[in-house]
């Protein structure tokens, strides 16, 4: 095997075991959480070794079925597609096998349906980030979008109505983008994404291609729950089932996050992004005012997955303050915020799931001293990923705010800087509460009896769910610890020739 | 004294790391309690002996070095043995031993729950005290202190009381929201000057400052660090702390926690902006005069407390503010007085504190109403209160006087004779609110409380001879200051770097 297949490999081992999942057949949902994991496995080996291959700025361009871009479709490992799916599949492969035992239960009877979208969610999200034509995108947007469409729906018995709005409102944000494009293609005649950014500069003044900017930024907005386009989110996370969460809140929009860097740092030129028309400077207020606004949510909600979800609306804007900025340090925090909270969403995600199984509920003012006594490795992963969430040192999570806040800094932004400080102090008030509970509410006395953990039949252990948990709570003292290489080597070399 | 040499070795890292590495296994024999304690003592006398170590080297201007990975491109994780650090580290240390003995006697005595999660935080606490200490730059500064926040928290909240949990949040609400401005300001700096690490004389010196800007930083910088020195307004959270365990009280909240952030103060005065800044931007009579007001309605307000540990809070953090009040006068001898009471005021208090946690756990009493005739049943240990009471008035030969006493030099060398006054009023007001509490101990017959009476004599020795021990340190340290571990000298040494030039007096 050589390095040239690496970008058709890594989507292919996904959609290979989408593939192959239906034929575990509907009763054995084992076999398919084998043949997921594998999938998944074979994508996380592709993507570090294009990952080794590409650091230092090295590009890998596949020609799908030989045909010369700008007709045919091109797929792209350079240093940031390698490190967008590395991360997706790493979170994809650890939520998969936390997600064994929880979603045997969860989604007992449609574990198989539940595999396929699964797989087919990763194909996708590998695919945006792979691909290096603007129509293909699409395509693989809206596949990753059906396959969210479709984890979202099961859960309790709103999830489908939360889904569907979701549906509605996403399919509104891909046809955005797909406009968008459409009047790109009337200007350069080409969709190849190297191609429209040669061809690009000399029509860039032009007002399609002002609206063109706006419609994808509009699309992708959406699509990455940039406020005030969040709506759907904290609904279709809070009622979907605890696997398909855990999946879809770390890695689902992050992507969209990585669509609009492709697109106005690699296809547009920046500078004109930033100057001519402040489309960016709009991208990171906005993302600003949804720090500060899904903070404040996520302190009012009394579910933790409710909770978290509001608390990923203000994750997102932090990608849109880096984006926003358009200055390395602002991307550089970005695309490591992208890890970071990947990790910590994962796991913090993870731990509601391990709530559910083992309470049976994720209510917050239902938690106390009981649960850390049955949960300890659990309670203290959660512990770890709140201090990260909030932004200490030396946890992952201090370290992309702190290259936002330089890059703010930087650019003389005190309004974007007072946003991502602030919100510090709002995350902390949100996960404390939480902490609070876990580890010093003294359980209610008469509540004794129910106190006792119904033991699971037959299922064994919760050493599935509780490992790839702690790994990432872990993982996240090690990423704040060894960001400065991370940025060294992996993030400096994916910054855009023009920035 | 000839310019510092840096020399790369480990021997800091090890400093800061002892004590962290001792937490699992403390975690580990949760079920073993004399095990456990040994894991905490074998941590507390290790960690000393490797700042012990360092001494010589920062005393003859060999500074130890650690640099490892780097943390953000350009600044690494770097430790840095200096003369200010050293002495820093040789205080907690120190006191963490003698902490470490009376912490078994305490909370075995008062019956304390969760003991190994009190002692595992207590490990983190004196590792990220020492990170502290020996931070080498800005960032590692932040990286420490922000540890140190959140495993103080735990032993804050410790009762697990509806008290304890209002005190925590309290606590929370104040450290946390500090952290954020010293973020903001670190970041600032940054952007500013390119590099974080700390010079003598102050790494901001050739930079180009607007005065705006420079006098916000400095407010940024002092959010950060005033939180936890408790510099007015900024001091309620320290007597709501009051809650924790004595011993906590004793050593964080008298010496660890709170000398970090007078700590941070000195480096960001004399490491950070330098003297030529200070000046130049008004910044040193500002910062004079919030710590001559700190001084002043922190001893007013102890005098009204009843609560024993109230009344020893308020008079840390008016003591704090001492050591804010020399650095701020920018004259050799003043920084010299504020660094070195820095020490005095960490053994004479932490003698206090070890009183009080005496009396709470051998009397159950808890306020100064209550302690008549105390000092006929506990001789020892209300002696060793009255020394510090004395010390801390500014009474020779108790060290406090030495370093009162240099204050009060560098205020006329400043020319600030408002700042004598501010002293002078002080040490009355010092006066003033311990010696009614001594005097109820010895002068005073003991309330007709016969239950009570049953339990003469003294507290256990875990308890009595760490504070006698603490009493004794401050008479030495008074008498003979250059003889134990040179701490004066140090103290000399920081203010010659951070000044520049010019002989203490």
């Amino acid at each position: 095997m050589t390095p040239e297949h690496l970008p058709v490999l890594i989507p292919l081992a996904t959609l290979v075991a989408t593939l192959v999942v239906p034929f575990c057949g509907q009763r054995r949902g084992r076999a398919a959480f084998w043949v997921a994991s594998a999938g998944t496995l074979a994508a996380l080996v592709f993507a570090l070794g294009g990952l080794a291959h590409t650091a230092g700025g090295g590009r890998v361009a596949y020609r799908l079925a030989g045909w010369q871009p700008p007709v045919g479709i091109e797929l792209v490992l350079d240093p940031l597609s390698a490190f967008l799916c590395a991360v997706v599949a790493a979170v994809a492969l650890l939520v998969l096998a936390h997600s064994r035992r929880i979603a045997a239960r969860e989604l007992a009877g449609r574990l198989t349906p539940f595999y396929a979208a699964a797989t087919l969610l990763v194909t996708g999200l590998l695919g945006i980030a792979l691909t290096g034509d603007l129509f293909n995108l699409y395509v693989f947007l809206e596949i990753s979008s059906l396959a969210m469409y479709a984890l979202l729906a099961v859960g309790d018995a709103r999830a489908p109505v939360s889904s569907f709005r979701y549906l509605l409102l996403g399919t509104a944000g891909a046809s955005f983008y797909l406009l968008g494009i459409a009047f790109l293609y009337m200007l350069t005649g080409s969709l190849n994404m190297a191609d429209v950014a040669a061809l690009l500069p000399g029509v860039l003044d032009s007002p399609t291609a002002t609206v063109a900017l706006v419609l994808v930024a509009l699309g992708i907005g959406l699509k990455m729950a940039l406020f005030p386009l969040h709506a759907w989110m904290p609904d279709a996370y809070a009622h979907a089932s605890s696997p398909a969460v855990a999946l879809i809140a770390p890695i689902g929009t992050k992507v969209a996050a990585y669509v609009l860097i492709r697109f106005f740092f690699f296809v547009v030129d920046p500078e004109h992004a930033r100057s001519a028309l402040p489309l960016l400077d709009v991208v990171g207020y906005l993302g600003a005012i949804g720090i500060v606004w899904g903070s404040v949510m996520a302190i009012a909600q009394d579910d933790l997955k409710r909770m978290l979800a509001y608390s990923s609306v203000a994750q997102a804007g932090y990608l849109a303050v880096g984006i926003g900025l358009a200055s390395p340090l602002g991307l550089i925090g970005a695309v490591l915020h992208v890890l970071n909270h990947a990790c910590m969403k994962a796991c913090l995600f993870m731990v509601s799931g391990t709530l559910r199984r083992e309470l049976g509920h994720s209510r917050l003012s239902a938690l106390d001293a009981r649960t850390r006594r049955v949960l300890p490795w659990t309670s203290a992963a959660f512990a770890t990923a709140a201090l990260s969430m909030i932004g200490l040192p030396p946890t992952a999570g201090f370290f992309s705010k702190w290259y936002l806040a330089l890059g703010a800094l930087e650019r003389g932004r005190w309004l974007l800087l007072a946003a991502i400080l602030v919100s510090t102090l709002l995350s902390a008030v949100y996960f404390f509460r939480v902490l609070e509970r876990v580890y010093l509410r003294a359980p209610a006395a008469d509540a004794a009896e129910i106190a006792a953990p119904a033991p699971v039949p037959g299922e064994g252990g919760i050493a599935w769910a509780t490992l790839p948990t702690v790994a990432l709570a872990a993982g996240l003292v090690v990423l704040g610890l060894l960001n400065a290489r991370i940025v060294e080597v992996l993030l400096r070399p994916m910054l855009p020739p023009g920035l | 004294m000839p310019a510092p040499v840096l020399v790369s070795s480990l021997v800091p890292l090890a400093a800061v790391l002892v004590s962290l590495a001792a937490v699992p296994l403390i975690l580990l024999s949760a079920r073993r309690p004399n095990l456990r304690e040994f894991w905490t003592l074998a941590a507390a006398f290790a960690k000393l002996a490797l700042v012990v170590a360092l001494l010589p080297g920062a005393l003859a201007g060999r500074v130890a070095e650690t640099r490892l990975l780097e943390l953000s491109p350009g600044v690494a994780l770097g430790l840095r043995a200096d003369p200010l650090g050293v002495f820093f580290a040789l205080v907690a240390s120190a006191l963490w031993v003698l902490t470490s003995f009376y912490s078994i006697g305490y909370v075995r005595g008062a019956g304390e729950k969760r003991q190994t999660r009190y002692f595992a935080s207590f490990a983190v606490c004196l590792s990220a005290t020492v990170g502290i200490a020996f931070a080498a730059n800005l960032l590692t500064f932040l990286v420490f202190y922000e540890v140190l926040t959140i495993a103080t928290y735990p032993l804050v909240v410790h009762k697990e009381s509806r008290e304890a949990i209002a005190a925590g949040r309290k606590y929370l609400a104040f450290a946390l929201s500090a952290g954020v401005a010293l973020i903001a300001a670190v970041a600032w700096t940054h952007t500013l000057a390119g590099r974080l690490d700390f010079v003598a004389g102050g790494l901001l010196e050739d930079v180009a400052l607007a005065p705006g800007a420079g006098r916000a930083l400095f407010l940024l910088f002092l959010g950060g660090v005033g939180v936890k020195a408790a510099i007015v307004p900024l001091q309620s959270w320290l007597p709501a702390a009051m809650v924790a365990p004595t011993p906590v009280s004793a050593l964080l909240h008298a010496v660890a926690v709170v000398k970090s952030g007078v700590f941070g103060v000195v480096r960001v005065v004399g490491f950070v902006f330098g003297p030529g800044w200070m000046r130049e931007l008004g910044l040193d009579l500002l910062l004079a005069g919030v710590a001559g007001a700190t001084i002043l309605l922190a001893s007013l307000l102890a005098l009204k407390q009843d609560n024993l540990k109230a009344r020893l809070a308020y008079s840390t953090i008016g003591h704090l503010s001492y050591i804010v009040l020399g650095v701020a006068l920018l004259s050799p001898a003043g920084f010299a007085g504020g660094v070195f009471h820095l020490a005095t005021h960490a053994t004479m208090k932490i003698t206090l504190f070890f009183c009080a946690g005496a009396i709470y756990v051998h009397l159950k009493k808890d306020r100064i109403s209550q302690l008549d005739g105390v000092g006929r049943e506990m001789p020892w240990t209300m002696g060793a209160f009255a020394v510090g009471a004395a010390g801390l008035a500014g009474v020779p030969p108790v060290n406090g006087f030495l370093s009162k006493w240099l204050l009060c030099l560098g205020s006329l060398e400043a020319g600030a004779p408002w700042a004598l006054a501010v002293l002078l009023t002080s040490g009355l007001l010092n006066a003033a609110y311990f010696f009614p509490i001594v005097h109820r101990a010895f002068f005073r017959p003991a309330a007709a409380q016969s239950d009570e009476a049953k339990r003469k004599g003294e507290a256990s020795p875990l308890l009595v001879v760490p504070l006698v021990t603490t009493a004794l340190a401050s008479l030495a340290l008074g008498a003979f200051p250059d003889a134990a571990l040179g701490l004066f000298e140090l103290a000399r040494a920081v203010a010659v770097s951070a000044l520049g030039g010019g002989g203490a007096s």
